[in-house]
């Protein structure tokens, strides 16, 4: 998107474009391989452009204040908290959210791992925590459990399964 | 959470983003990784009219080698400084530091300039620029000018930018084998410090500078003086809060913080005598 799409969509004035407390503006973002075209407040968030406006309600809102990672999904191939982007900012990029990653019936083999290892108690933490942890072996294909628990430092689980959630990424990255 | 209501532009050059913000006034900010303003907005603790979006002027995202020192652009990712070859070969305190901000979430998006601009004293990458002795180069509509790191912290959150300057580089000299330490005491991980000291020495020569102990980045010049004029390091890391003014919070009070930062500064001190 140029500025001045966004000029020309916010001189429509009132009809369908004006939302309230601003203005619509109109971006394309890759997500899950599928372009996806709407028209968005550029005070909307990316994890609530997710959820509410594509529907994708894997990716989880926990703290809001970019602590505790429950919203963590991929802006071009790394790890973000989307609860501190807009939606606007990932216009034109590639997003890959918890429902992305699977093929088909077959799970991620992080995904997998987790299940395997009891990586998950509630599950609340789980989409957040696998996106996350996908991000570290990307980066770090062969972690120590000492890299595993510092590069996790942005995940929070509530229910302090961590011992498991670190052997399940261990367990992915050495399966 | 959601921000108030915003206007939204995107630019796709520095000369761009200047025009845009000269055109909008006061109440227009630059968008760089938002990760310290989309936090405050969410808040309601800013509330800027209008967000100009810097976030794709990738020309000013790089790390190169320029004589003397390392210029890397302002746009240039936390995780970028971090991981930067030519900053672990020639800057290592800075590519260091970069890799205790946040997490890695955070270090994906935020960026080195907005962490400057930012100005927060509780922030690790001002006063390790600081303590290195970097320039900061800002761009206006008439041009380029440099600032030296310690005429920029003008005040808490405050630097010595025009409202219509844009942080384009920063410039970091060389360490040339310098020892090195990056000391960063938190309660939890992830956290900002609740001091924090980035240092380095070469024989008498040494540069301090303390995280969170005043409402800027402080540079700890005392230390520095009395390590040329051959104090011991226990001496030396007496002067740590002679420039500080630290402020008491939920974390630690100001007689902690005064604690802290002696004991620190010795640390690093010991740390990077070789
Ligand atoms: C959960 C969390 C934990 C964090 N932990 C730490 C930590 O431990 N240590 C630490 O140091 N930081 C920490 N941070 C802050 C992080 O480093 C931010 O990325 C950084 O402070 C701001 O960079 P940004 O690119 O995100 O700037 P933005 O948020 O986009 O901008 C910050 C301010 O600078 C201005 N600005 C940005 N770029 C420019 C420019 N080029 N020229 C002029 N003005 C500009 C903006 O208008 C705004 O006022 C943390 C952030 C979060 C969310
Ligand atoms: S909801 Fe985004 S980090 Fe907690
Ligand atoms: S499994 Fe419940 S929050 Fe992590």
């Amino acid at each position: 998107m140029r500025h001045d799409d966004i000029c020309h969509i916010r001189d429509l004035g009132p009809n369908g474009h004006i939302l309230s407390g601003g203005y619509a503006v109109k971006i394309t973002v890759n997500v899950n391989g599928t372009a996806q075209t709407s028209d968005v407040e550029p005070r909307q968030l990316l994890v609530h452009y997710v959820r509410e406006t594509l529907g994708l309600t894997g990716t989880n809102v926990g703290c809001d204040t970019s602590s505790c990672g429950a919203c963590t999904l991929h802006v071009n191939g790394q790890s973000v908290k989307s609860c501190t982007m807009l939606a606007v900012q990932a216009d034109g990029q590639n997003v890959t959210t918890i429902e992305g990653i699977a093929k088909g019936d077959e799970l991620h083999p992080m995904q997998k791992a987790f299940m395997e290892n009891h990586g998950l108690q509630c599950g609340y933490c789980t989409p957040g925590m696998v996106m996350a942890a996908i991000g570290i072996l990307d980066e770090n294909p062969k972690p120590t459990e000492d890299e595993v628990r510092v590069a996790l430092e942005g995940n929070l689980c509530r229910c302090t399964g961590y011992h498991n959630i670190v052997k399940s990424v261990l367990a992915c990255a050495n399966g | 959470m959601i921000p108030a209501a915003f206007d939204y532009k995107r630019a796709s050059s520095a000369e761009e983003a200047i025009s845009l913000i000269a055109q909008a006034g006061d109440e227009a900010k630059f968008l760089a990784g938002g990760h310290s303003l989309l936090p405050l907005m969410k808040l309601r603790l800013a509330a800027p009219s209008m967000l100009i979006d810097i976030g794709r002027v990738t020309d000013l995202s790089y790390i190169r080698e320029a004589g003397d020192h390392i210029a890397i652009g302002a746009l240039t990712r936390h995780t970028e400084v971090e991981n930067s070859a030519v900053l672990q070969q020639h800057v290592p305190l800075l590519a260091h530091a970069a890799s205790h901000v946040g997490d890695p979430q955070v270090r994906h998006r935020g960026t080195i300039g907005g962490s400057i601009a930012h100005a927060d004293a509780a922030s690790d990458l001002p006063a390790t620029t600081l303590a290195l002795g970097a320039t900061y180069v800002v761009q206006g509509p008439n041009g380029r000018r440099s600032i030296a790191a310690p005429d920029f912290y003008a005040g808490f959150l405050e630097n010595s930018m025009n409202a219509d300057e844009m942080l384009v580089e920063i410039q970091v000299p060389k360490m040339n084998g310098a020892g090195w330490s990056f000391q960063k005491f938190n309660r939890r991980a992830q956290d900002w410090a609740i001091v924090g000291v980035a240092a380095w020495r070469r024989g008498s020569d040494s540069g301090v500078a303390l995280v969170n102990m005043g409402s800027t980045p402080i540079l700890a010049s005392s230390v520095a003086s009395a390590i040329k004029g051959g104090a011991s390091i226990a001496d030396a890391a007496q002067q740590a809060v002679a420039e500080a003014d630290p402020q008491g919070d939920l974390n630690a009070s100001v007689e902690y913080r005064t604690h802290l930062a002696k004991v620190l500064v010795r640390r690093a001190l010991e740390e990077s005598t070789k």
